[in-house]
C-alpha cells in the first residue's frame, strides 16, 4: 500500500517537531511516507467562514493531486497528521459525494486547473495508520526504551474524531491510549480527551482561548499525568506555548510538557531527541530522566 | 482590548449609532421587534447554506448548548440562535458574539438528536456576517478569516507568522506585546518564520478559484 503524506501549513512552521518525529517514526517502522507534490492549504476553518465551496475546492485539489501521484487506478492513502486538514479533507470527500451541486462547482474548478478527482483516495490520520495498519505488535517490538512509570494524558482534540472520522469513538477514543500502553507507559483516565483546546481563539478572543486550554491542563495534572500528548499542531501550540500566559491570566501554574504522540513513540524507539524535535518544545518532557526508572 | 459578550454588545451599539441610529431607538429595538423588521426568508437561507432542511426539525432540546464548550461565554446559546434564525431575527443572529466564539469542534453536530449540522449553521452565519460587514471595527475573528483567505488565494498556502503579524496590525498593533513571549519562544525553537510560503504552481490556484467564482456567479444568476 502506498502512503502519501499531506503535511499542511502548520507542520512546516509551528508544528515542525511533529513532521520531524512523524517521518522518523514511520521510516523506523519501514512504512515510508511520500510527500504530496505541490500540496496547498487544506481550506481550513477560517476559509470555511468566508466561502465554503472554495474551501472544498482547495481541499479537492489536494485530493486530486494525491490520486494523480498515486498512479492510475491505484488507491493511495493520504496520511494527514493535522487534525484540521484531516477533518476538512474528510468533509470535502463527504460533501462532494452527498451534494451533487457542490461537486459540480468544484469539478469545474478542478478542470480549470487540469485536475480530476474520482473519490477513490482514502484519507487517513497517522494515529489510525500506526495502530490499525502497522499494528501494536510491530510497534511494541520496535520499542527499545520502554516508558515504564510514565503517566500520559492522551489528548485527541476535536476534529480528529468528529464528525467524519470512523476509526474511533467520537467522545471516548482509545486508539492513542492503546498505543501508549504498547510503549510501556500508562495512559491516565480522564474525561477531556476530545474537548476543544480553544482552536484559533488564543489568537483572537484570547481570554476564552486561554481558559479552554487551562482547563485541559488542570485536569490532566489533577489526574496525575506527567505529560500530555496530542495529535494536532494547533492543540499542541495552544496547550504548550501559552502556559505562561495562562498562569498570568488565571494565577494558577499549569506547567506541563505537551508533546506530539509521534515524539513519544519515537523516543521509545530509541530515536535521538534531536531527530524528534524534542528540543523544539517550550517545556522539556525530560524523557531521559523519567525512563531511567524503567 | 479584551473581548467578551458585554464588550461585544457595546461595540455593536456603537456601530449602530455610527450608522445614524439614536441610542434610544437602539435601546427600544432590543426589547421590541416589529414583524416588519424580521426577515422571513432568513431561516430558509440559512438552512440552504448549512445543507439541510433538517434545520426546521429542531425541537429546542438544548443538547447543542449543553455540549458546547464555549456556550457560557456566548450572548445567545446555540439553541437560542437556532430559534432566532427560524423566526427571522437576522440582524440579531448576525450581530451576535456567539458566531465568533464557535471554534468548530463539532460537538453539537454529532450530538444533535435531529442531526442538524449546527457547526455548518455557525459557518453560514459567519459567511453572511462577513459578507455584510456586520461586526465591530477591528474585531479579530472575521479579520483573521479575511487575512487567511487572502493569503491562501494569493499563494496557495498559509504563512502562520505573517498571518499573526497581519492580524495584529489590522486589529490592535499593541496586541503584539501580548504575543511577544510566545513569538520569542517560537523563534528560539526554530518554529517561527515570516517567510511567505507558496505552492509551486500558483497559477493553478488562481485558475481553480477564478473558475469557482465564475461558477458561483452562474448559479446565483
Amino acid at each position: 500500500m502506498k502512503y502519501l503524506y499531506f503535511p499542511g501549513c502548520s507542520l512546516k512552521s509551528t508544528g515542525k517537531p511533529y513532521e520531524e518525529s512523524l517521518l522518523a517514526v514511520f521510516s523506523t517502522l519501514g512504512t515510508p511516507l511520500e510527500e504530496l507534490k505541490d500540496w496547498n492549504c487544506c481550506g481550513a476553518t477560517a476559509y470555511m467562514a468566508i466561502n465554503e465551496v472554495k474551501a472544498f475546492a482547495l481541499s479537492a485539489r489536494n485530493l486530486a493531486l494525491a490520486e494523480k501521484q498515486g498512479g492510475n487506478n491505484a488507491v493511495p492513502h493520504l496520511v494527514t497528521p493535522c487534525s484540521a486538514c484531516y477533518c476538512l479533507s474528510l468533509k470535502t470527500q463527504n460533501y462532494l459525494q452527498q451534494f451533487p451541486e457542490i461537486k459540480r462547482v468544484v469539478d469545474t474548478g478542478l478542470q480549470a486547473a487540469n485536475l480530476r478527482y474520482d473519490g477513490r483516495l482514502v484519507v487517513r490520520h497517522p494515529l489510525d495508520v500506526l495502530v490499525n495498519d502497522v499494528g501494536l505488535d510491530k510497534v511494541s517490538s520496535a520499542v527499545k526504551r520502554p516508558l515504564k512509570g510514565l503517566k500520559v494524558a492522551c489528548y485527541y482534540g476535536c476534529q480528529i474524531v468528529r464528525p467524519f472520522a470512523t476509526f474511533d469513538s467520537q467522545w471516548n477514543p482509545t486508539t492513542m491510549d492503546r498505543l501508549v500502553e504498547a510503549l510501556g507507559a500508562t495512559p491516565v483516565d480522564w474525561p477531556l480527551k476530545t474537548r476543544c483546546c480553544g482552536g484559533a481563539l488564543t489568537g483572537t478572543i484570547r481570554e476564552v482561548g486561554l481558559r479552554l486550554g487551562q482547563l485541559l491542563l488542570k485536569e490532566a495534572r489533577k489526574r496525575g499525568a506527567d505529560m500530555l500528548i496530542t495529535t494536532c499542531p494547533l492543540c499542541q501550540f495552544d496547550l504548550e506555548c501559552f502556559q505562561a500566559d495562562m498562569k498570568g491570566a488565571f494565577g494558577e501554574d499549569v506547567k506541563m510538557p505537551v508533546a506530539y504522540f509521534t515524539q513519544l513513540v519515537g523516543f521509545s524507539f530509541g530515536i535521538s531527541e534531536k531527530q524528534l524535535g524534542i528540543e523544539r518544545l517550550f517545556v522539556s518532557p525530560e524523557l531521559s530522566k523519567i525512563s531511567v526508572g524503567g | 482590548m479584551s473581548h467578551d459578550a458585554a464588550s461585544y454588545e457595546k461595540s455593536d451599539r456603537a456601530r449602530h449609532i455610527d450608522q445614524g441610529e439614536t441610542p434610544l431607538v437602539y435601546k427600544v429595538r432590543q426589547w421590541i421587534k416589529f414583524q416588519t423588521e424580521l426577515n422571513p426568508k432568513f431561516g430558509d437561507d440559512v438552512a440552504h447554506l448549512a445543507h439541510g432542511e433538517k434545520f426546521w426539525t429542531c425541537i429546542q432540546c438544548g443538547t447543542c448548548s449543553s455540549t458546547c464548550p464555549v456556550s457560557h461565554h456566548m450572548d445567545f446559546t446555540p439553541r437560542k440562535i437556532i430559534a432566532m434564525i427560524r423566526e427571522g431575527f437576522e440582524e440579531e443572529a448576525l450581530g451576535s458574539f456567539t458566531i465568533w466564539l464557535c471554534a468548530s469542534c463539532y460537538a453539537c453536530t454529532v450530538n444533535c438528536p435531529k442531526e442538524i449540522r449546527i457547526t455548518d449553521v455557525m459557518y453560514a452565519l459567519k459567511q453572511r456576517a462577513i459578507a455584510k460587514h456586520v461586526y465591530p471595527k477591528r474585531f479579530p475573528v472575521p479579520i483573521l478569516a479575511e487575512e487567511f483567505y487572502k493569503n491562501v488565494a494569493r499563494s496557495g498556502r498559509n504563512s502562520e507568522g505573517r498571518l499573526m503579524m497581519n492580524l495584529s496590525m489590522r486589529t490592535n498593533p499593541f496586541s503584539l506585546m501580548k504575543y511577544a513571549r510566545v513569538g520569542l519562544g517560537l523563534l528560539r525553537t526554530g518554529r517561527f518564520s515570516l517567510k511567505q510560503e507558496h505552492v509551486e504552481h500558483r497559477g493553478d490556484i488562481k485558475a481553480l478559484l477564478d473558475a469557482i467564482d465564475r461558477a458561483q456567479k452562474e448559479v446565483r444568476s
